[in-house]
């Protein structure tokens, strides 16, 4: 057991410094900043090594490309003025998040429009299952009336039919 | 009505089909330039072979010409290098290099072993002009025409295949019309 211990001490030990190897290379005035730099590079995506986000990505692309994002905020620019830099140069297939225009409406709208389209299938389905049913196993007045006749005894309505 | 709707499943998977053969042939990791039209980003750079020279984009005007990016520790561009010097040799084709992220003694090591295709060579260690163009893996080819704007990207290695089917026609558009 106390080997046990000793051999996840020594995990840990080494699991630790692992994490976090970008963000420490540059300086932030304050935590909300280093946020927002971290909020920008987890969403832009890697040209070179794609499917990787250029915070994961350890091709000298990311590193150039983190490096832009930092010297642009620091320089003062939004959000949106450094995607657009970087849009600019490696095209729109580096953002994770496509923007809302009218070659993407049916890109976004897509989810709601299958939704919909579901839902409005279901319902129908459901509304002529219903109607379907209430036409088969309804009883006119006529058969109720005929079934009391039935129950009751009446041997003229059995004779006649 | 109802036969029609029997249908539809059959309609949506060939749609699908469709769509999704389109694709198919597509190569993932060669983006489309978004220089395309554009003319080449303004740079001011040293030139390879001599430090107190200045390169800027008047080296690319006055004829259609290839951007050739390019480094030392770039496998691929050991592979194409036979080929661009071909090029420039046999077929007459102007080729500026830009060596990209590379050191000096390396490049010129380089183009020792292997022989100098390049009308002029800019030297980009930091990457700044191969960013504003958006390179992203060397090797890359770019056509630039020549009022100095980007007419086409190729990523990767320069073949050729990729001569004749892609390069050749872009650059005999771009002779056309200037």
């Amino acid at each position: 057991m106390r080997v046990l211990w000793a051999l996840l001490a020594i995990a840990v030990w080494f699991a630790t410094p692992v994490q976090a190897e970008v963000a420490d290379v540059y300086d932030f005035s304050s935590r909300s900043e280093e946020q927002r730099f971290q909020q920008l590079i987890s969403e832009l995506r890697c040209p070179k090594c794609q499917n990787q986000n250029i915070a994961d990505s350890n091709a000298p692309i990311s590193e150039d490309m983190r490096n832009e994002v930092y010297r642009m905020m620091q320089d003062g620019a939004s959000n949106e003025e450094i995607v657009d830099a970087l849009v600019a140069r490696f095209g729109e297939f580096i953002q994770y998040k496509p923007p809302v225009d009218q070659r993407t409406i049916l890109l976004w709208a897509f989810p709601a429009i299958a939704a919909i389209g579901g839902f409005l299938i279901v319902v129908g389905v459901v509304w002529r299952t219903r109607r379907r049913e209430a036409r088969e196993q309804g009883l006119t007045d006529e058969d109720r009336s005929r079934a009391e006749r039935i129950l009751s005894g009446d041997q003229d309505d059995q004779a006649s039919h | 009505m109802k036969r029609l709707f029997l249908f539809l499943p059959l309609i949506v998977a060939v749609g699908i089909g469709v769509f999704l053969f389109a694709g198919l042939g597509k190569d993932p990791t060669k983006l489309e330039s978004t220089m395309i039209g554009k003319p080449v980003p303004e740079f001011s750079l040293e030139s390879l072979d001599d430090a107190s020279r200045t390169l800027d984009t008047s080296l690319l005007k006055g004829e259609v010409s290839l951007l050739n990016v390019w480094a030392e520790w770039c496998p691929s561009c050991w592979d194409e290098h036979a080929y661009l010097t071909y090029l420039a040799r046999e077929k007459g084709v102007r080729i500026v290099g830009l060596n990209y992220k590379d050191q000096r003694e390396n490049a010129f090591r380089f183009l020792e072993r292997l022989g100098n295709p390049y009308d002029e060579i800019i030297f980009d260690p930091k990457g700044r002009l191969g960013f504003d163009l958006g390179v992203y893996g060397a090797p890359e080819t770019f056509v630039i025409d020549a009022d100095g704007v980007v007419r086409y990207r190729h990523v990767g290695v320069v073949n050729e295949k990729v001569w004749t089917e892609e390069l050749l026609p872009v650059i005999n558009k771009a002779r056309g019309n200037s």
